[in-house]
């Protein structure tokens, strides 16, 4: 195999696992530290600089960063990497004063952004220091898109969310609310310099054709309009037997919601089994705890009314199959149909994109799904000055994939006003700094603690269950904080080699806890070299790191794959061609190192 | 600040047959110089014994002074172990060994420990040909006490200081053949492939086994003009066969060609298979043995892998007829056999 570079910087990048997984890369080891050291205020900043709402991600977060945590691979259970957030979140003191203070300099350029989502607010809090006039246009009274409209106020109290929009809305923002964008064509004729539509994925799917949707309409909701008239406080009840229909995290806040709206028999039922449906686990979780039923393996087959009212649903049983592909298959069990009564029934079976409000005859191209053409490096739509981001970019997916898109287009949108090419994509920030204190001394914790994965304490059941907007979620405190921070392998502190000072004494290969490391003759073929490792390196996602040919004709070979970061090869080795070495790695963000 | 090996093991680690991974023949983290030799050598003997799937307790660590004597807290820690007075572990073996000769007995020594202080020990226990496996941490040195030149210390040697030894060395290859210890073998802490081997083959051969190694201290004495370096032994090395060890129940797969593999059968079922690199030289014959080392110290070469061999050597137990059970399993009835017996015993001697 080849020697490895390690001047690429996605090399190191890529064993940072969290950070990697991070639609935004958050360096994610780097404020797990702080938390560790208390100072939350610094952990907070480093969050915000890089995923905008480190308190509503700290408890809403999809957490992409959490199974690719290497952890995971160590032990059973990853760092609980999205609660630590908000650990930092909740302990930090001012953190106003080390954001940007406007007023900034005008730089003469004004951008439209359609929607005031976590993408939209990205690309503004990104772009409004550099002296951009940032007009929001959004329908809603406030900011904050679904994160305000959809996600419920016992999961993320208003008050965290208004704080974090409020940072960017204060940049100096001029907003638009109350203001439905009903044309795109009229948006481009006021003569922005570009237009970001951050709209998101506003329509619920429907069962239209099922038998009895019509009949039974007074009672039966779309999950996402339900959700928001609940977060608007228009709809304050629902009726004592409920059904959420659907599998999703949608389906899971719909059936929490109705619970404390007085739902009493709340009854999830989904078409797809238990294993398959589409919510995280930890949400799932949730509404088990609150004693809501999970019916899988029930297909709907029609609503039930009489006397001109919902009185429940009939399902069909089904059961999945797979093919050799391992494509499912529903197919019927053949047993009676199952009835659920119901007085009201949510149907939360996915979300659509529909933009309506744009033209067709404007030039912008749309695929054969209505969604518009945007490419996936800059954002760009094929109207040269306008960009998409967030799930109106490629649909429905989260707040941090919002957030991460907002970035790349404010980018692309400072590098277009600009007149520079979007394709020349400013290189990531990188820093390598040794962490060597002294012979057994580092600048980080090297040890690794084998507690397990710390549980969030909850809220009462009767509290949060009678009390709509009681947050169920209590966060850590500081000391489980710290203790559940130990838990992180420090994955950016880097094993660094250097050839030329191995004297090829083995005593790193020797004492390395996790045979990570085999000196050996190298192979053409990477999978040969992969088999013969001291441990064969049979995670294929995961490097090998391979020295140049060393004097005896070996090579050293590290598998990057459960390397616990504990030093142990650097202290055993008599030359320092072992050293731990912090590597940061940030996304350069607009304006920042193009200008 | 560290120190502490985490308890963390990679989770796709093969179990061995006793069900044990490399993990249950681990010993505490060391605390020798980072990459002094002898922990190379603490992991060849950790591999060895997890390969062939030896019960940790059945194992009987033994040692003198100095940091090659350290070492066997640095493996098998779920082993036996004692660690005796300077050059004084072979007595301390032999009296454990006769004691219960069912463990095996890892004796761990340094050229100090062995080639000063406690050569008087060392011979007898040869001469005894007891049951063990004598593995002398060679650094040319004393390590522990400062890198003092050692008794196996080539003449010229250049030391740290560049002050060059005035005397003649001590092999105690040499010395080991000339007594004639039933298993002579000599390796290099930086080559696990010859010395694994090994180490399973004197475990399983049954009496004196001896290994000289190489064993570079990365302090004291690897600086230029030593000749116990990494890169002198490097450099010098010149192996006899390469050596494979093959439990009894393994078929022996390869074809032997005369002359050049040389498969020798233990008492145990299992063999040793040489692929001899040596020419004129046969590891069971004692006087080519002998001639393949001098000429390799002619030629300034060290001879590496097994030297000599005697599969049908007389351990200790065999020469003075002990008792074949260990004696803290020995009951009032057999020590004390009754007034009967005293007749007997006192009529044969009248
Ligand atoms: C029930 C539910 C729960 C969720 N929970 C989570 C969670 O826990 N964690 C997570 O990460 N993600 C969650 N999501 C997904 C997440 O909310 C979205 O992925 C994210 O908000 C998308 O951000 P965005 O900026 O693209 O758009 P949105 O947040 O959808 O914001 C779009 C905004 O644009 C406005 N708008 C649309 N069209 C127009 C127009 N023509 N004119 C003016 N304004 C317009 C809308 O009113 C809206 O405010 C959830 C989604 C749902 C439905
Ligand atoms: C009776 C006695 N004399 C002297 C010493 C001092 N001493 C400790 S270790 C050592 C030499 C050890 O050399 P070696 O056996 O080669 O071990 P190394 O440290 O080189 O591995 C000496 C002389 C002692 N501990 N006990
Ligand atoms: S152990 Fe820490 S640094 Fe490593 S992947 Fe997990 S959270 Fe990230
Ligand atoms: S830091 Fe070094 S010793 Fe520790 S697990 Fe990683 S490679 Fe092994
Ligand atoms: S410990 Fe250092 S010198 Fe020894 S083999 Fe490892 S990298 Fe090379
Ligand atoms: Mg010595």
């Amino acid at each position: 195999m080849n020697t490895t570079d390690t001047n690429n910087p996605e090399y190191y990048h890529k064993v940072v696992d969290c950070q990697y997984a991070c639609p935004a890369h958050t360096p994610v080891p780097e404020y797990i530290r702080l938390i560790a050291a208390k100072r939350y205020t610094e952990a907070y900043m480093i969050n915000w600089e890089s995923n905008v709402f480190p308190g509503v991600l700290g408890r809403t977060c999809d957490r992409p960063c959490e199974p690719a945590c290497r952890r995971g691979r160590v032990e059973e259970e990853p760092v609980a990497i999205c609660r630590l957030k908000r650990v930092a979140a909740d302990n930090k003191g001012d953190v106003k004063s080390q954001m940007p203070q406007g007023p900034f300099k005008p730089n003469g350029k004004k951008i439209a952004l359609i929607g005031g989502g976590p993408a939209s607010l990205t690309v503004a809090r990104d772009l409004a220091p550099l002296g951009y006039e940032i007009h929001l246009f959004d329908e809603q009274i406030k900011g904050g898109g679904m994160m305000r409209t959809q996600i419920p106020a016992f999961r993320l109290p208003e008050t965290v969310l208004n704080e974090e929009v409020n940072y960017i809305l204060d940049l100096g923002i001029h907003t638009h609310f109350k203001t439905y964008v009903s044309s795109l064509k009229e948006v481009l004729d006021k003569e922005y310099d570009a237009v970001f539509v951050g709209t998101g994925a506003p329509k619920g799917r429907d069962l239209s054709k099922l038998p009895g949707r019509k009949e039974g309409d007074a009672n039966i909701h779309i999950g996402i309009e339900w959700l928001a008239s609940v977060a608007f406080e228009h709809t304050k009840s629902v009726g004592k037997k409920v059904i959420v229909l659907g599998g999703g995290n949608t389906a899971m806040d719909c059936c929490r919601t109705s619970k404390r709206l007085g739902g009493e028999e709340v009854k999830v039922v989904v078409r797809s089994p238990y294993k398959d449906m589409k919510a995280s686990p930890w949400e799932k979780e949730d509404a088990q705890h609150e004693d809501i039923p999970i019916l899988d393996n029930h297909t709907p087959k029609s609503f039930e009314v009489k006397d001109g009212k919902l009185i429940g649903m009939t399902f069909e049983k089904v059961e999945a199959h797979y093919d050799e592909n391992g494509k499912r298959k529903l197919i019927p069990t053949g047993e009676p149909d199952v009835f659920i009564e119901a007085d009201d029934v949510l149907i939360a079976i996915g979300q659509l994109n529909s933009f309506p409000w744009i033209e067709r005859d404007l030039g912008m191209e749309f695929d054969e799904w209505g969604m518009p053409k945007v490419d996936k490096v800059t954002f760009q739509s094929t109207i040269s000055n306008v960009f998409f981001g967030g799930d109106a970019a490629f649909g429905p997916e989260n707040v941090i994939t919002a957030v991460a898109h907002g970035h790349q287009a404010a980018v692309s949108i400072d590098l277009f006003c600009n007149n520079k090419k979007l394709t020349e994509r400013p290189s990531p920030f990188t820093n390598l700094t040794s962490q060597k204190m002294g012979i057994h001394e580092w600048a980080y914790d090297s040890e690794v603690p084998t507690d397990a994965r710390y549980i969030v304490p909850q809220a009462d059941k009767e509290k949060t269950l009678s009390n709509i907007k009681q947050e169920v979620e209590l966060g850590f405190d500081q000391n489980t904080g710290f203790a559940e921070a130990q838990r992180c392998l420090n994955c950016d502190v880097q094993t660094v080699f250097t050839e030329n000072k191995c004297i090829e004494c083995d005593a790193c290969m020797d004492v390395c806890p996790t045979s990570c490391i085999t000196f050996t003759e190298n192979e053409e073929q990477e999978d040969k070299l992969r088999e013969k490792l001291l441990v064969p390196a049979l995670n294929l996602q995961q490097d090998l790191l391979v020295s140049d040919t060393l004097k005896t004709g070996k090579v050293m070979v590290k598998d990057e794959d459960v390397c616990l970061h504990c030093g142990l090869c650097a202290e055993r080795c008599p030359t320092s061609a072992w050293d731990m070495q912090k590597y940061l790695y940030k996304v350069t963000k607009a304006g920042c190192g193009n200008h | 600040m560290t120190y502490i090996k985490p308890e963390f093991r990679h989770p796709n680690l093969p179990v061995n047959e006793v069900g044990f991974t490399k993990k249950e023949y681990e010993g505490r983290i060391s605390t020798l110089c980072a990459g002094c030799g002898h922990d190379s050598i603490s992991a060849a003997i950790v591999q060895a014994c997890y390969e062939m799937s030896i019960e940790p307790h059945r194992v009987a660590k033994l040692s003198g002074i100095g940091c090659s004597s350290k070492t066997p807290t640095y493996f098998l820690s779920n082993s036996h172990g004692f660690n005796s007075v300077h050059g004084r572990m072979p007595s301390v073996a032999t009296g454990a060994n006769l004691a219960n000769r069912d463990l095996i007995y890892f004796g761990v020594s340094g050229d100090g420990d062995t080639a000063s202080i406690g050569m008087g020990q060392f011979v007898h226990a040869i001469r005894r040909n007891l049951n063990m496996v004598y593995i002398v941490m060679n650094n040319g040195c004393y390590g522990l006490t400062k890198g003092q030149d050692s008794a196996t210390a080539d003449k010229g040697s250049m030391s740290k200081k560049g002050a060059p030894n005035p005397f003649a060395p001590i092999d105690l290859v040499s010395l080991a053949l000339e007594l004639e210890a039933s298993f002579v073998a000599q390796s290099f802490s930086g080559d696990k492939g010859q010395l694994i081997p090994l180490i399973k083959a004197a475990m399983h051969h049954p009496g004196f086994s001896f290994i000289n190694v190489m064993s570079p201290c990365v302090t004291f004495n690897n600086n230029k003009g030593s000749t116990k370096s990494y890169d002198f032994v490097r450099d010098h090395a010149s192996s006899t066969s390469v050596l494979d060890f093959i439990p009894k129940k393994e078929e022996i797969k390869v074809d032997y060609e005369e002359g050049i593999q040389v498969k020798v059968a233990m008492h145990d079922g299992s063999y040793l298979s040489l692929h001899k690199l040596a020419r004129d030289w046969n590891p069971l014959d004692w006087v080519s043995a002998n001639e393949a080392l001098i000429k390799a110290r002619d030629r300034g070469e060290i001879l590496t892998g097994l030297l000599y061999i005697n599969p049908k050597s007389n351990p200790l137990h065999d020469t003075l007829k002990s008792s074949d059970k260990p004696l803290n399993t020995l009951k009032e009835k057999d020590l004390c056999p009754g007034s009967k017996k005293l007749e007997e015993i006192n009529s044969s001697l009248r």
